[in-house]
């Protein structure tokens, strides 16, 4: 793909003004956190505007421009804002450099088509940039959760220290508290046997579900289906507050069994819309023939038709599971205080009290979350690559 | 099988013989508090206490006061009430106790009588507000400031609330009329014995929205205690109103520079109720847990880790240190004669007769 398309550099009316807009953008930034976001923008521009001339003007080592560049910035950011400006000045002086030089010698043209328009071009880096603010915007208020996790404080607060990057702002307590407090420990310890207990329901009378409703015979099939997904759709609250009444007339109200039903209850229609998409793929002749070798409809179930449609009984199973693991409104319901699970003491903590232990909490939950997911998507591709299903 | 069955039911009867009455009681209860600090005092002062003496018991705490009146209802038209004490602010516990879903009690009966032999009915005197109201402590709402953004002059009144030349700066107030509309009164030159006739008008109830809108673009609403302590340390605010306790934690706990605007902090009770309805041998258990824990002494220890004045007359003269700081909990109390000197009593009356009405004119005055 390495240069397709002739590059040249571009004149000065172009790559000029189009340095001087991603400087405004940066000094929006830089400006509004020191007070002034307007002086930002101009001083950013006016910056930028400068330096690019100055670099393709009177300056013709790129290298050395671009290390000076940095080493400008680097200066300029400890200035400004020690050590935490220090490392941002970097980043920035980095990026600046190679961006002067990307428009000025048109580079980005150089993996794109020779054919594209102008405008075309614009659009190819424009979705890109949408796409990423797009990524940043989701992924950042999970991102500030984590260094504030770390915070010496009792409080929400990034403080001077941890600002500073001073090690006296950090401290590992919130998650010290975690481990030792016996409200955390008894709610991780519901959640851990609620959770799986809940999934292997869902995942049992999921998949049987949709295995009898994907086959024709079967009457008012669609009647049938719209009730059994119908705790997706039925607001929580509904459900729970119907949940809580039936399960105390019938004595489930408080107890353990009662909480893993109704989280079973909510994780079926995960698992029965992907087993029944995962279905739409299925050859049915298979069952026929494996009839017809004498193997019973269970041996049937198990040694052919189950592990065709296993990724959509596990990514149904996933999703069941986080539903039990996430859950807070069904299980202040229908739990009483010896079933508080994880959310809830979350949704407590985050109430009466907002302690950083919830952000320790949270942190430690989006790493298993990530593993969960790495070891599955890895466990699928592996399968698939066993079976032949995808290429390498 | 069976002589063996026979055998341990003897031989546990035999055991139990001399505790009799605890056989009786159930040996598990259900209690609801608030969570946090203020629950954390009631554990160490009071539960932890009596599961020392009574090692076979098991507590359970539930964290939902809060909306422990809607859960009561929701238990009681389920038949299946799984709480055996709860915490609730004297507000609640006069609707509860109206609604029949507490239990009504003797205080002479069920709660101990005071070393000097005073009658806890005599001890708690008039902060038994309700037949149902089990008194535990006197807390207060208050402001507290950030002592690095309001200048040289640190404010002194409640009308500094409403100057926003002076303070300039967010201030957070709760989202609700209780408090808000009596101290907008008071700084728009009502006496404050004629508060509560003017709040009974609707004029009154303009007049004090009118005063609450002079503020309305910098206050930041809260419907948690825990609300202003954050954004006191995050310095989002310049002063805020919130549970003394909540404060004391602030300035003391964790060392913020935040301090107290005691005056016209408005005083509100928090007790037990008991639920209604309960079956003999948990109601056994939990009056015998409240008499222990409603003591003169056990009331008095409470305060060692919160700032709340303890409900008994008795326990005053008796709080001490605070248990990890080692400082004085006397001049942290909201009681005390230094922060007392202008104060309002939270009117129970009151709010019951015109608190839907005002609510209602509140909510719509926010949404404007």
């Amino acid at each position: 793909m390495a240069a397709l398309t002739p590059i040249f550099r571009t004149p000065v009316t172009f790559y000029v003004p189009v340095v001087a807009a991603a400087g405004a953008f940066a000094g929006l930034f830089i400006g509004t956190a020191q007070g002034s976001g307007l002086l930002g923008i101009v001083a950013g521009a006016a910056l930028l505007a400068v330096l690019a001339l100055a670099a393709t003007r009177l300056l013709d080592n790129e290298r050395a421009v671009r290390w000076g560049i940095v080493v400008l910035f680097t200066i300029g950011g400890f200035l400004i804002g020690s050590t935490p400006g220090l490392i941002l000045g970097l980043a920035f002086g980095w990026f600046f450099g190679w961006f002067i030089y990307w428009t000025y010698e048109g580079r980005y043209r150089a993996k794109l088509p020779p054919y594209l328009t102008p405008g075309q071009v614009l659009w190819h880096f424009t979705f890109r940039v949408i796409c990423g603010a797009i990524l940043v915007f989701l992924i950042t208020p999970i991102l500030v959760v984590m260094p504030l996790s770390f915070n010496a404080e009792d409080f929400f607060t990034f403080t001077p220290e941890m600002l500073r990057l001073d090690p006296e702002g950090y401290s590992l307590k919130h998650y010290k508290d975690f481990f030792t407090n016996d409200d955390w420990q008894q709610a991780l310890r519901n959640s851990v046997m609620i959770a799986p207990v809940a999934t292997l329901l869902s995942v049992s009378f999921g998949t049987l579900a949709a295995i009898g409703l994907s086959s024709e015979h079967v009457p008012f099939r669609r009647a049938i289906m719209a009730i059994l997904i119908s705790p997706m759709i039925v607001p929580l609250i509904i459900s729970a507050a119907g949940m809580y009444f039936f399960y105390s007339r019938i004595g489930l109200q408080g107890t353990y069994f009662g909480v893993v039903l109704a989280h079973a209850a909510l994780g079926i229609p995960f698992v029965i819309i992907t087993v029944t998409a995962t279905l739409v793929g299925f050859d049915r002749s298979l069952t026929r023939a494996a009839a017809n070798m004498g193997a019973d409809p269970v041996t049937t179930f198990f040694r052919v038709q189950m592990p065709l449609i296993l990724p959509g009984v596990i990514s149904g199973g996933l999703f069941a599971f986080i539903t039990s693991f996430d859950e807070v409104v069904v299980v202040l319901f229908v739990g009483s205080a010896g079933q508080k699970t994880l959310p809830w003491q979350m949704f407590t903590g985050l109430r009466e009290q907002i302690s950083p232990t919830i952000l320790a909490v949270a942190t430690i939950l989006v790493a298993i979350s990530i593993c969960l997911l790495t070891v599955v998507e890895m466990l699928r591709r592996r399968s698939e690559r066993l079976r032949g299903m995808s290429p390498g | 099988m069976k002589i063996k069955s026979l055998a341990a039911l003897a031989a546990s009867t035999a055991l139990l013989a001399p505790m009799a009455m605890a056989a009786d009681m159930a040996d598990s209860m259900t209690l609801v508090s608030w969570g946090g600090a203020y629950q954390k005092s009631q554990v160490n002062a009071y539960s932890e206490p009596y599961m020392a003496m009574h090692p076979d018991v098991e507590v359970v705490w539930d964290e939902s006061s809060a909306e422990a009146v809607a859960k009561l209802r929701a238990m009681n038209e389920a038949g299946n009430v799984t709480w055996d004490l709860v915490d609730v602010v004297a507000a609640d516990a006069i609707r509860l106790c109206d609604e029949g879903l507490a239990m009504e009690y003797d205080p002479d009966d069920l709660l101990a009588a005071a070393p000097d032999g005073t009658s806890a009915g005599d001890d708690f005197g008039d902060l038994i507000v309700s037949d149902c109201f089990i008194p535990q402590i006197v807390y207060s709402t208050a402001f507290g400031y950030r002592t690095d953004l309001v200048g040289d002059t640190p404010p002194d009144d409640i009308c500094d609330v409403f100057d926003l030349e002076t303070y300039p700066g967010k201030r957070s107030l709760e989202k609700r009329p209780i408090n808000n509309m009596e101290w907008a009164l008071l700084c728009d030159g009502v006496a404050k014995d004629e508060v509560y006739d003017v709040l009974a008008t609707p004029e009154g109830q303009e007049k004090a929205l009118a005063k609450l809108g002079t503020i309305k673009d910098s206050v930041i609403w809260w419907s948690a205690g825990a609300d202003t302590p954050q954004l006191l340390a995050d310095g989002e605010i310049v002063m805020g109103s919130t549970y003394n306790g909540r404060l004391f934690s602030v300035i003391e706990e964790q060392k913020q520079p935040v301090a107290m605007l005691w005056d016209a902090q408005v005083f509100d009770l928090d007790g037990w109720i008991i639920p209604a309805g309960l079956p003999a041998d948990r109601l056994a258990r939990v009056k015998d847990f409240v008499m222990f824990a409603t003591d003169t002494q056990r009331l008095a220890d409470q305060a060692k880790y919160i700032s709340y004045g303890p409900a008994r007359a008795s326990s005053a003269p008796l709080v001490g240190k605070h248990a990890d700081l080692g400082i004085d909990m006397a001049p942290h109390m909201p009681t005390d004669p230094n922060n007392a000197k202008n104060t309002f009593l939270y009117n129970y009356e009151f709010w019951a007769d015109y608190r839907d009405d005002i609510d209602a004119k509140f909510q719509a005055w926010l949404a404007q």
